[in-house]
């Protein structure tokens, strides 16, 4: 053990002697493995920015915003990236981060404004998905497409707890969004179709791929993962009328020590060398849809009429309601 | 009365076991003194008391009360591979918990082989979540460390008394009122605590068996405290509640189990006279198959459909694999340093000792490490700690298994031999290495393979504090699962568990007594 | 010598007081019924009790406090006086240095003790391979090898056969006339005390009295020993 703290020790003198700044940037965990976009996007970056990036993983976006109000102004974090619009109002709050000061043209679905604007001051977008239920199409011919349809079927599925994990917090939201003071009676529909409850994704979409259950909420990106990886078509998302959306954010701290460089991670974040990485690593939509495209399998899924979506500012008021009726109805 | 009968000093038992305290309730007190004015406990946190407590108690008594017939078939039969059955019966336990459930869902899940059998016969299917689910879960996990240790307890009664049994012509009635009965009011209790305190802070098998929100644990909510509500005074809060639930539990078993030793034999090959007659035999034979039907078919299922995943995992995993034994023998050597003293102490006249030890298990990972993670933070970079902080939560986590296994045969040695080693002057250093650590090679083996393939499979805290290059294995493990690779991550789980697998055979066959030959 | 000083011992309800000296190289018997305090009076001397009050002398030293290792005696118990896992050899070589790290010397009076006792050759063996008979052997020879100038027996052949026992308290006392220890046996057996022990300690209504001439004792027994010896 002794020898292992000795040789991260000397890992950092040896970065530090050789003076190379370095720009510690916060993220979740499946990022950073050797199959995410980490390897990929540290490696452009340093091409570049003539510095160290460090990419530090914290668990996943609510776990990061934990570490961060833990860590507080004097965190190492220079950037965080990684937090969804879920967490931002959060994370706004606890003023840790600064304004991004950047103007940019987004090809994420904007379902409160002008298309493609983007407005929030602190966090940019770097990539966006649909929640979704994926499931075989092999096993499940006829695929319920709305809510009502699932809740009349007995069609099974396995979903997240809101309370663990961020799809989970996503459906809950999307239920809510959707139906108003309506989402506890369709909560009390689904009830019978909800095989079970998991800690987080991973679980989930293993029980499913076991057979647990006919459908999981996942995401509409799922299926190009299958499709591009496993050359296996047999996966699809099913298409709602509505979709919720998750939108993966980055920001700058306010204390960082190296503002130049994280503007300038920021910047590289939104342009193609980034973007371009992010759908066969990440398995999201890129937020700004690079030069060469994005893989066939991302082209097909639903293009919903309306993307779903809480405001940051509202979803901390709304999501304690929510989950209380949530509660009350599968826990009978 | 002022007696002596411990050849070593007990301070420094005392002294470990006020470290593990101070360990576990000072990163408590580091959590509630970060927390900002939070709402209390409300009532969903007391709904999840509830429900993990009845769960919990569930859990732990069926898990005994089904080990006992086991491990009586067990120690009453010789048979061709019975240490290896033994030995393979562990696994449920050290395997990480998402690949267990995956195990035993292939079997009792909706698609699994139970209910593929059960429309093939045209009847019902069984629905496995549900109350029951948990308790079937943590009765797998368990039965086999509640196997163990009954099994332990029925070798520690030396071949004197069998033979002396067998001399006065007892049939199994006799014995079992007159050795059997004692030696388990003695091994139960404890055993059933151990196991108490660890589905006391069960979560995701708890949700995921549990089938929705109303399998909602203490665990869980202070999850939930931390990543939902960032209430840290509530998770505090809630990991206390956890504490005084293991107190109690650990005082009830005390209470009932005493500590008077088995006495004293003469390390004589173990030999039985009361297992002849056809009934009895088929019965142990078909206690012991369904046991291994029980346990090794999930345990199957995972090894082949890992055999397909071993292929395609990454080369992170096996750098992870080197991590994970460095720090699982870490671990092991870590959970010696605390529970040999302890024992030790533990075996004279403070066997209330033994209960700190139910605390590391019993309290929230998540409320360790986060209170690890404000204590170091300010002195240091915590990834500095990552390797030597995940070593000791998981030799603190393992030390109430390492410390239910080791008191009693400690308590033996002590008593049977304290005088004699006294009048000898053998004290300190030279009783340790000439009496106590030569006739505790069994229970310590069995110790330390438990502790070392606990480690490896433990993902502990080390998801606080790892970044990329210091993951573990388990750790590795879900962020494969985490980006669709599932079939490396059965790779990696099978690897995990032939890891561990090897590394308790390896201490506890190293280990193994008189209770085997 | 070895003096008990105004010495009292309380266990709960049970008390016992001693106050008188032995000799040394006197052959002293503990008798008195069962439960009197036979053991406890032994267990005072070897160190496993502490007196509430009073002292344990030893050449008019105080070693009240001293470690059971330190005190100038060897003890046989019940039961369990020898290690299972180690060899006879390492049994009887504890006596001579509790760390096992025996010079050639010392290895040769391991052995020459257990040829003394009638067992050469035994050494490599394990306890559980002799009879009951040879591992109360065992447990003298390393009795021999401690050399200390008491030697203390809590009934250790009493698992014996009769014929055996008196075998064992023959080896016993020509073991004590070669190194000229003293002896403190608690017996059951009136008839073990006068074949070995000249005098006679009675352990009675909470009180050890002094050493008496055996045969005195026996002969014309007080009012407690004559219930107990019928």
């Amino acid at each position: 053990m002794k020898y292992l703290a000795f040789a991260t020790g000397m890992m950092a003198a040896t970065a530090a002697v050789a003076e190379t700044p370095v720009l510690t940037v916060y993220t979740y965990d499946s990022f950073v493995s050797d199959w995410g976009p980490g390897p990929a996007v540290e490696a452009a970056f340093e091409e570049t920015c003539g510095c160290d990036l460090k990419l530090v993983g914290a668990g996943d976006g609510a776990a990061l915003l934990a570490r961060l109000k833990l860590e507080g102004a004097r965190s190492d974090a220079d950037v965080v990236l990684g937090l969804d619009t879920s967490l931002t109002g959060a994370a706004a709050a606890t003023g840790l981060f600064a304004p991004h000061g950047q103007t940019v043209t987004t090809d994420v679905p904007n379902p409160f404004g002008e298309a493609g604007s983007w407005d929030d001051a602190n966090f940019l977008p770097y990539d966006w998905g649909y929640f979704a239920f994926v499931y075989d199409t092999t096993k499940l011919e006829n695929a319920p497409a709305s809510f009502e349809e699932l809740a009349a079927s007995d069609v099974k599925i396995v979903i997240q707890d809101p309370r663990s994990s961020t799809p989970g917090l996503g459906l809950l939201l999307w239920v809510k969004e959707q139906y108003g003071d309506g989402a506890a009676a369709m909560w009390e529909g689904l009830a019978d179709n909800v095989v079970t409850v998991t800690k987080g994704w991973s679980e989930a979409y293993g029980l499913f791929l076991e057979g647990e259950a006919d459908m999981v909420l996942s995401y509409t990106t799922s299926p190009a993962y299958h499709i591009i990886a496993e050359e296996d078509q047999s996966k699809a998302a099913a298409a709602f009328p509505s979709h919720y959306m998750q939108i993966e954010v980055a920001g700058k701290l306010a204390g960082t020590d190296q503002p130049e460089l994280a503007d300038q991670f920021l910047s590289f974040m939104v342009s193609d060398g980034f973007q371009s990485i992010i759908p066969t690593t990440n398995w999201m939509y890129p937020a700004f849809t690079p030069a060469a495209g994005v893989p066939d399998a991302f082209a097909a899924p639903i293009a919903p009429e309306q993307a779903r979506l809480i405001a940051t500012d509202k979803v901390q008021a709304i999501r304690d309601e929510a989950l209380a009726e949530w509660l009350g109805a599968l826990s009978q | 009365m002022a007696g002596r009968a411990v050849a070593v000093r007990r301070w420094p038992g005392i002294g470990a076991a006020a470290l593990v305290a101070a360990l576990v309730l000072g990163t408590l007190l580091a959590v509630a003194l970060r927390a900002e004015a939070g709402r209390g406990l409300g009532p969903s946190d007391w709904a999840a008391i509830r429900f993990t407590l009845v769960q919990s108690v569930l859990s732990a008594a069926i898990s005994v009360a089904l080990a006992i017939p086991v491990a009586r078939a067990l120690s009453r039969r010789r048979f061709f591979g019975r240490r290896v059955l033994i030995t393979l019966l562990g696994a449920p336990f050290i395997l990480p918990v998402i690949v267990a459930v995956l195990g035993l869902l292939a079997v009792f899940g909706r698609s699994g082989i139970l209910n593929e059998a059960l429309r093939w016969l045209g009847l019902p299917e069984v629905q496995v979540y549900g109350l029951h689910g948990v308790v079937l879960a943590h009765v797998f996990f368990n039965l086999p460390l509640a196997t163990r240790l009954i099994l332990q307890g029925w070798q520690q009664v030396p071949a004197e008394r069998f033979r002396l049994a067998a001399q006065l012509g007892f049939g199994p009635r006799e014995m079992w009122r007159v050795i059997e009965a004692p030696m388990l009011l003695r091994v139960v209790p404890p055993a059933a605590a151990v196991i108490f305190a660890i589905c006391l802070s069960s979560f995701a098998v708890a949700l995921t068996l549990g089938g929705g929100p109303k399998a909602t644990t203490v665990e869980l909510a202070i999850y939930q405290a931390f990543r939902f509500d960032f209430d840290l005074g509530r998770a505090a809060l809630l990991s206390c509640v956890q504490l005084v639930l293991v107190g109690i539990a650990a005082l009830v078993a005390l209470k009932l189990s005493g500590n008077e030793s088995f006495g004293a034999g003469l390390d004589r090959a173990v030999r039985r006279w009361d297992s002849a007659g056809l009934g009895r035999i088929s019965l142990d034979s078909a206690v012991i198959a369904l046991a291994v039907l029980f346990l090794l078919l999930p345990m199957s299922l995972v090894v082949i459909d890992g055999v397909l995943g071993i292929a395609k995992m990454p080369a992170q995993v096996w750098k992870a694999a080197g991590v994970s034994v460095v720090v699982s023998l870490g671990s092991t050597a870590l959970m010696l340093a605390f529970a040999l003293p302890i024992a030790i102490a533990a075996a004279g006249k403070s066997s209330w000792l033994e209960a700190i030890g139910l605390f590391g298990i019993a309290s929230s990972p998540l409320v360790i490490g986060t209170g690890l993670f404000i204590v170091i933070y300010p002195i240091a970079d915590p990834f500095d700690f990552a390797f030597p902080v995940t070593a000791l939560v998981n030799a603190i986590m393992a030390l109430p298994f390492a410390l239910r296994i080791l008191v009693g045969p400690t308590r033996d040695v002590v008593q049977g031999y304290g005088r004699l080693s006294l009048s000898l002057g053998l004290t300190g250093r030279q009783w340790l290495r000439i009496v106590y650590l030569p006739r505790m090679r069994a229970p310590l083996g069995f110790a330390c393979g438990l502790t070392a393939a606990l480690s490896m499979g433990d993902l502990g805290v080390i998801a606080l504090f790892a970044d990329p290059e210091t993951a573990t294995l388990p750790l590795q493990m879900y962020r494969l699962m985490g980006s669709y690779r599932m079939e490396a991550a059965s790779g990696a789980a099978l690897l995990l568990l032939v890891l561990s697998f090897g590394l308790f055979w390896l201490f506890d066959r190293g280990g193994r007594g008189h209770a085997d030959s | 010598m070895l003096t008990l000083e105004n010495t009292l011992i309380r266990q709960g309800e049970f008390s016992l007081t001693a106050d008188f000296s032995i000799q040394p190289g006197m052959r002293v018997a503990v008798i008195g019924p069962s439960g009197a305090g036979k053991s406890t009076l032994l267990n005072l001397l070897a160190g496993f009790l502490d007196p509430e009050t009073g002292r344990v002398l030893n050449q008019g030293q105080d070693m009240t406090r001293a470690a059971p290792g330190e005190r100038p005696l060897a003890m046989l118990f019940q039961d369990n006086n020898l290690f299972p896992h180690l060899t006879v050899a390492q049994n009887v070589g504890l006596g001579i240095r509790p760390d096992l790290r025996l010079d050639a010397t010392q290895a040769s009076r391991v052995e020459a003790a257990l040829k003394r006792v009638g067992l050469e050759g035994y050494g490599p063996r394990k306890p559980a391979a002799l009879s009951g008979g040879q591992q109360s052997r065992v447990a003298l020879a390393r009795v021999l090898v401690q050399d200390k100038p008491w030697v203390l027996l809590d009934e250790p052949f009493a698992a014996l056969g009769p014929a055996l026992k008196v075998e064992m308290l023959d080896l016993v006392a020509e073991v004590l006339d070669e190194t000229g220890a003293g002896l403190l046996m608690v017996s059951h057996d009136p008839q073990d005390a006068r074949r070995i022990a000249p005098h006679t300690v009675l352990v009675a209504d909470g009180v050890a009295y002094a050493p008496t001439a055996t045969r005195d004792l026996l002969d014309n027994p007080p009012p407690a020993l004559r219930t107990y010896l019928g």
